[in-house]
């Protein structure tokens, strides 16, 4: 019993320790957002000191955060909701009328994710360049859809092949249409895949960085930019690069919290039910 | 002109072909049985009356449309499959009216259409509920109750009882007799059990290999099989079928002047055992299986080793063992002659 016991702070202590380790970052530009330059590089690092509001002000001072934060909202929802639009009946297709190719054809489309992004760097730069799309929200929600699309399609897809499919074959034989057939079955049956799907590209939308930085700057740029702008070559200003990132990340942290079952859902696969 | 035609109905799976020029016509108010054993392409047939599959040749006509391309949704066929496949987030009266709501049919007409059919199927306390609190049998009545609530051109059943027990299915299967007999529908109802074809159809199908293999009422296929293959796959036990070089003295024991070198068939209640050293045929007793009202006697006919069996089966008990030598009497005029191909041959007697 006592070795039983024992055992439960043992495991408790290291899986806290654990976490701890994992979070500290966070926790740390938490901290640093509040502190003042002089503090924030401070050695040894303090770790009670009076918080100051300063660096927010000053990075809303010398960036408009609510322009990044609109873009970011916007580019996140349209492009998921584009993405689902796109993947939905993808899925269902491949889900309900498999053919030879259903197998290579998913296969592929997750290989394109093991592709570095910057290999596609160069093309679609110039594309969005020729286009006249630098910098414009419509070319970073085509780029953010097109890179979640696979993930987005199996995740669908492996959601979708749960449902038997004599069920949408009654709904048809009923008198449903395609679009019947998915609103009064698909949906209700597949709802939290659909939830999942939609949370985590909003949620990858959001994070995205890479091609945000490439292809905006001041007019369309996401969130991802606004902090990425605060390290600069004249060197790194901890406080205010903190407490842009935390304005920045605050609101997806609070969606993720929220949602956390439906993630958990989604990045298994379906695995957990 | 017919209510449902079906002509040269053709399935390919690829290279194969699945179904093989189908010509049928059915006729309004009908119980067709389509029987075959596993794979014979019945399924797929109704599947492509009910245009969840293609039809890659020939055509499909209802009620003087051609409707060989028309989707599913617009066909104006209910279907009932083996799963039941009923909608687990609706409740059963969802269920029942889940087409006429998709028709925009008025609410109280669907009230009172639902409200019939469950009184029809014993159902009317269960409509609150989903199907996953209902049993294997309710949710068949909700299955069937789905398709009797549209009152549609044609019933399809897909082995619609394979999922239910023994008892449940002999209950069920009077219950869709029973309503068939009510409503006058026209339907469409596959098995692979012979039984269910006999006691349901108006007239049997018999499918082999994606062809059909004779079309006619149950007892015409029982009395007068166009070939071996339907004689042996109606009626239980199957026919005995003897090759007549194995057991020569079959076509005169059985009277059968013109038999062909090929194959005579006769029914096993056409089989008498009789006291040993009476009876025109000598066998010995290889298992005797009691079924209360129905005694089977399998003989083992013709010399040791290179014998054939002669299954009998009588009302009266026996107290014979396995061993025990018998005699054996075929009844008069009561054979089927088959060539070396399986045809029936016409019999003339002595």
């Amino acid at each position: 019993m006592a070795m039983k016991h024992l055992a439960l702070i043992v495991r408790t202590f290291f899986a806290w320790a654990l976490t701890l380790l994992i979070v500290f970052p966070l926790i740390w530009l938490v901290l640093t957002a509040f502190k003042t330059e002089q503090q924030a590089i401070s050695v040894p690092p303090q770790l009670f000191f009076t918080p100051t509001l300063a660096s927010f002000a000053e990075v809303n001072l010398r960036s408009d955060y609510l322009l990044f934060a609109k873009n970011s909202v916007i580019t996140s929802f349209v492009s998921t909701l584009l993405g689902l639009a796109i993947a939905a009946p993808a899925a269902y297709s491949m889900a309900f009328f498999r053919s030879a190719a259903t197998r290579d054809i998913l296969m592929w489309m997750l290989s394109t994710k093991m592709m570095p992004a910057v290999g596609a760097l160069v093309p679609i730069y110039v594309m969005a360049q020729t286009a006249g799309m630098l910098d414009t929200l419509p070319a970073l929600i085509i780029v953010f859809t097109l890179s979640n699309l696979p993930i987005m399609v199996w995740m669908l897809y492996s959601g979708f092949k749960d449902i038997p499919s004599d069920i949408l074959e009654a709904a048809r034989m009923d008198g449903a249409s395609i679009w019947g057939e998915f609103r009064h079955v698909i949906r209700p049956l597949a709802m939290g895949t659909l939830a999942s799907t939609g949370l985590l590209c909003l949620v990858m939308s959001w994070n995205e960085a890479f091609w945000a930085l490439n292809l905006s700057s001041a007019k369309a740029g996401t969130l991802a930019t606004l902090i990425a702008s605060y390290s600069s070559p004249e060197g790194l200003f901890w406080a205010k690069l903190s407490a842009a990132s935390l304005m920045a990340i605050a609101p997806i942290v609070v969606v993720g919290w929220f949602s956390q079952k439906q993630l958990v859902q989604g990045l298994t696969f379906g695995a957990v039910k | 002109m017919s209510f449902l035609q079906l002509k040269g109905v053709e399935k390919l799976f690829g290279e194969v072909r699945a179904i093989k020029g189908i010509d049928l016509t059915i006729e309004k108010g009908e119980f067709i049985v389509f029987v075959g054993p596993s794979g014979c392409g019945k399924s797929t047939l109704l599947r492509m009356i009910a245009g969840l599959t293609d039809i890659d040749g020939g055509s499909l006509h209802l009620d003087g449309r051609d409707i060989t391309r028309l989707a599913s949704s617009k066909r104006d066929l209910a279907m009932v499959f083996q799963s039941y496949a009923l909608y687990p987030h609706m409740s059963v009266f969802d269920n029942m009216s889940f087409a006429l709501r998709l028709a925009n049919v008025d609410k109280a007409v669907i009230k009172q259409k639902v409200g019939h059919a469950a009184e029809i199927l014993n159902l009317t306390n269960y409509l609150q509920r989903t199907p996953k609190e209902l049993s294997g049998g309710q949710r068949q009545r909700v299955a069937i109750g789905r398709a009797i609530v549209r009152a549609p051109k044609v019933f399809l059943f897909d082995e619609p009882l394979s999922n239910l027990d023994a008892a449940l299915r002999g209950q069920t299967r009077v219950e869709i007799a029973k309503l068939h007999r009510d409503l006058g529908a026209t339907t469409i109802y596959v098995t692979h059990d012979q039984v269910e074809a006999m006691t349901l159809a108006d007239r049997v199908v018999v499918l082999r290999d994606g062809a059909i293999e004779q079309i006619g009422s149950p007892l015409a296929l029982y009395d007068k099989p166009a070939n071996q293959f339907v004689a042996q796959f109606i009626g239980t036990p199957q026919m005995n079928v003897v090759d007549t070089a194995r057991l020569p003295a079959l076509r005169d024991v059985v009277g059968a002047a013109n038999a062909p070198d090929g194959f005579i068939g006769v029914r096993p209640e056409n089989v008498m055992v009789r006291p040993a050293g009476s009876g025109k045929l000598v066998g010995r007793v290889e298992l005797v299986e009691s079924l209360g009202a129905d005694t089977l006697i399998y003989s083992q006919v013709g010399s040791d080793g290179n014998g054939v069996q002669i299954v009998s089966r009588q009302a009266e008990r026996t107290s014979l063992t396995p061993g025990d030598a018998v005699g054996l009497d075929i009844a008069p005029s009561s054979f089927h002659l088959f060539d070396r191909q399986g045809h029936t041959v016409a019999a003339t007697a002595h």
